[in-house]
């Protein structure tokens, strides 16, 4: 399946896994590179020593194109773009939650393509102008730190508004979703939930059987008031954030660092140690649709072939 | 029109509120309630407005910020 997307990247499928904290490691990169797609290493909150070891972790584990996350809240970013554009031999870098305007030209001139994440029309059309490789147009139905606009509606007005492959992302759970990204002018897609219940994904069990599990109205948004918007399947800790959260909206003055205390080191929780209760679940809302492991290949087939049986079955409807 | 005015008109049009309310001093998160995909957009359209380029990745986070690097530009 070529697309523009899959030309830039010398990938074999438009697919790209997405970054995900705590879960986006070697081995579940490794494995979706190694089946066709992007895999994509996670950087959260690392060091740039940390950073190294997993991209030498990835390289001995595949030969295919790989990306690493910039996460750009990360408190020691600027140690790891050093790492990056100086050392690592990296070719491709996804960037998220945030503006990467500040690192772009170094990295284009290290001859590092980058992707960044882009939740509205205004920031695509930035990110182009200096000189982002492609975009990825992420909606809010995705897991984790999101936008205001759904796929549906970004994704289109975003096509319309650039010329660099766009790359969608957030609720795409399946080969139909794949075949609808294109109807909508993109070249590919970025999948998260289901490569997170993967085989070759180390997220604790009891944190893919949330997913599993869940249903079409699973998921809540937390952390609104902070700016910093996050999706995240229900659980206690949702009860209680969002609970803290109403009450702090009436005041004029509201103390974040009562969410912030809630929230803290509760991803790790959830991923690692498998605290579905107070751990945050991040998910999108296609968790829904998600109800088998299965590996990163069988995965990345099942999107392929969907997608060109979907596509098949509208042509017939045009006969 | 100076550069303020430009920007006040333009911030009170994109977000929605009265001219009037905004000073130099306003914050966008605080005073406001935007967040940065609204800044960004207000950047977007003074950039239209003005037929100028507004390069930064600083956080800008009130009225004065925006209007000195506009005019720090275009110097």
């Amino acid at each position: 399946m070529e697309t523009t997307l899959t030309e830039l990247l010398n990938i074999e499928y438009p697919i790209i896994q997405g970054a995900m904290a705590w879960i986006s490691d070697a081995d579940l990169a490794a494995a979706v590179s190694n089946a066709g797609g992007l895999g994509v290493i996670g950087t959260g909150g690392d060091t740039a020593e940390l950073v190294k070891e997993k991209v030498e972790d990835m390289s001995s584990k595949t030969d295919k194109a790989f990306a690493v996350n910039l996460y750009l809240l990360n408190p020691h970013i600027d140690e790891v773009v050093d790492y990056l554009i100086k050392e690592s031999g990296v070719k491709i870098v996804t960037t998220g939650a945030g503006n990467p305007g500040k690192y772009m030209e170094r990295l284009k001139e290290a001859d590092i393509k980058v992707i960044p994440v882009v939740a509205s029309v205004a920031l695509a059309k930035r990110m182009e102008r200096i000189g982002a490789d492609a975009v990825i147009a992420e909606g809010m139905e995705a897991g984790g730190h999101i936008g205001r606009s759904t796929t549906m509606a970004l994704l289109p007005q975003i096509v319309d508004a650039v010329s660099c492959p766009v790359i969608a992302a957030g609720g795409f759970g399946d080969g139909r979703s794949l075949a609808a990204a294109l109807m909508l002018g993109s070249s590919g897609v970025q999948v998260g939930t289901r490569f997170a219940v993967a085989h070759e994904s180390n997220a604790h069990d009891n944190f893919k059987e949330a997913i599993i599990k869940a249903n079409d109205i699973s998921t809540t948004v937390t952390g609104t008031i902070t700016g910093h918007p996050v999706r995240v399947l229900r659980n206690q800790l949702t009860k209680d954030y969002l609970a803290l959260e109403k009450e702090l909206t009436g005041s004029d003055d509201p103390d974040l660092n009562l969410l912030e205390e809630l929230g803290a080191g509760s991803l790790r929780r959830a991923v690692v140690d498998g605290d579905s209760k107070t751990g945050s679940l991040m998910a999108g809302q296609i968790a829904g649709l998600i109800n088998q492991r299965q590996s990163c290949e069988e995965i990345i087939q099942d999107y392929v072939k969907g997608a060109h049986k979907s596509i098949q079955q509208v042509c017939e409807l045009y006969n | 029109m100076n550069i303020f005015e430009t920007v006040r008109d333009i911030i009170a049009d994109q977000l929605d509120v009265e001219k009037d309310v905004i000073t130099p001093e306003t914050s966008f998160e605080e005073d406001l309630e935007a967040d940065s995909l609204d800044v960004f957009q207000v950047i977007s359209e003074i950039e239209d407005e003005l037929d100028i380029v507004i390069e930064t990745d600083d956080n800008i986070s009130t009225v004065k910020e925006l209007v000195d690097f506009i005019e720090n530009q275009e110097q």
